[in-house]
């Protein structure tokens, strides 16, 4: 073996930076996110497993379709419910809390969606 | 051939692991089992053929110099191109692993009117080159958000910078249309390029094809067919503290995506891909060119056979050589026998 003054300390490095996320998790998984349900209502606009992976792109249809392209503010869901096609008086109006419900999922994930640099988030209520 | 099977085999690939996530236990088996040993060749491959690396002496200094060598005080030493200190070799390696210098040098030939032989500047390799490692670097480093929890500051930075477009929702990463149109480039170099054409293998074209599955799936799973990202995130933080879960949901494209990364660490270590490690070992570029400052010895000498100068060959052999009509620089004190006279009398007029 030759230069193992400097090769050891290049795979120390090498191995340090590959397992970086279990030294920094340090085997704690943390909470899994609880996203609060809201108690007044029953169906959301669509299944729970798409509204799970695909919401964001449905709010950004939305976005496009009422505010760029003057389309219906008006939705319905498969079961006839009409709702409205809004961040703040569609979506909020079941899941009143941001921190509860928003941010359970976008914490953990860590997205932080630019949703709120133009709407106001409802206040929260304790 | 040579473009058709590797293109191939990353679609079996890709078959493999859509049907193995339909198979009972086919999860476990592409979402923890294989994620932990993928990561154990990798990190062990790698760290074993940088320690077989590290067994080759490098006896001799072998650096290509492309500039002035250290000479005389009033000739003016290239310190970069042709380091001979320490801190030289390092300006030299860190422009050599930051910014791929030896790729900016890259030129073409051309042959004009006369015909004249000229040589251009050609730099799209390393811009192209450049765009590909950075971008696969900025990718690497931005799934760490998947495998910490709470995920590091510093993180936070890196996707605001990458994502800084706002563009859809999730919005478009930058890197993720650099990394596939660098791909792109780099493939369609070695197909268009008959000089480059000629010299591709299969093993060139294999991890092209590899990482260019990986950034479609991922840039499916974000942009078009959503999966379950906290279901990821938990199966990722899972892995990596070592109590791995998987709930939910999560989509077969997932799978495709991790088995293409797991099959690209185990591959990593056995293929060119070393150039990760192989650029700090190259002694082309790591070595001093100090030979006339500085004594390297052969560690492979046997310390039992001492030098021996020619002066001392000579004088153990004066008489065999004066025999056979060699001729030598000292000659013998005393004239040979008479009968070994005669023949080489023979010879010497020959000579003259």
């Amino acid at each position: 073996m030759y230069d193992l003054g400097k090769i050891i300390p290049g795979l120390i490095v090498f191995v340090g930076l590959v397992s970086f996320p279990i030294w920094y998790n340090g085997g704690n998984a943390g909470d899994i996110p609880k996203p609060e349900k809201p108690v007044n209502a029953k169906e959301c606009v669509a299944a729970t497993q798409y509204m799970r992976t695909t919401h964001m792109q449905m709010l950004n249809i939305w976005r496009d379709d009422v505010v760029r392209e003057d389309g219906a503010r008006k939705g319905a869901t498969v079961s006839g419910t009409e709702y409205q096609r809004s961040l703040q008086n569609g979506c909020m109006k079941c899941h009143t809390s941001k921190k509860k419900f928003c941010d359970a999922c976008h914490v953990y994930t860590a997205v932080t969606p630019y949703c709120w640099d133009c709407h106001i988030a409802p206040q929260e209520t304790n | 051939m040579k473009v058709l099977y590797p293109f191939l085999a990353v679609i079996a690939f890709i078959l493999i692991a859509l049907v193995g996530v339909r198979i009972p236990g086919g999860q476990n088996l592409l979402g923890i089992v294989l994620p932990y040993l993928a990561i154990l060749a990798f990190t062990g491959g790698f760290v074993l053929k940088v320690l077989g690396w590290a067994r080759s002496p490098v006896p001799f200094r072998i650096p290509t110099t492309c500039g002035q060598a250290v000479s005389l005080p009033w000739i003016k030493q290239n310190k970069l191109d042709c380091p001979s200190t320490f801190w030289g070799v390092t300006g030299r390696m860190l422009l050599e692993v930051l910014l791929f210098r030896s790729l900016f040098r890259n030129t073409k030939a051309s042959i004009h009117k006369g015909p004249q032989l000229a040589y251009g500047s050609s730099k799209w390799l390393w811009l192209v080159g450049l765009t590909f490692h950075y971008s696969f670097l900025v990718i690497v480093i931005r799934h760490m958000r998947l495998f910490t929890n709470p995920m590091p500051a510093f993180l936070h930075a890196l996707e605001f910078g990458d994502g800084i477009l706002q563009v859809g929702a999730p919005q478009i990463y930058i890197t993720d249309l650099l990394l596939v149109g660098a791909l792109l480039f780099l493939f369609a170099r070695r197909l268009v390029l008959s000089e480059v054409r000629i010299i591709s293998l299969a093993n060139d074209y294999f991890p092209l094809f590899l990482i260019l599955g990986i950034g479609i799936t991922g840039i499916l799973m974000r942009y078009f067919i959503r999966v379950d990202v906290v279901s990821i995130k938990q199966l990722a933080v899972g892995l990596v503290t070592f109590s791995p879960v998987i709930v939910g949901d999560i989509g077969p494209l997932f799978f495709v995506h991790l088995f293409l990364v797991c099959l690209l660490l185990i591959y990593f270590p056995f293929s060119k891909l070393m150039h990760l490690g192989g650029v700090f070992l190259s002694p082309t570029r790591n070595l001093a060119n100090n030979s006339r400052m500085k004594r390297h010895i052969n560690p492979w000498n046997d310390p039992n056979i001492k030098p021996h100068s020619y002066a001392a060959y000579e004088d153990e052999f004066r008489e065999f050589m004066v025999e056979a009509g060699i001729p030598v620089e000292k000659e013998l004190a005393q004239p040979v026998a008479e009968e070994a006279a005669a023949p080489a009398a023979e010879v010497a007029p020959a000579e003259g």
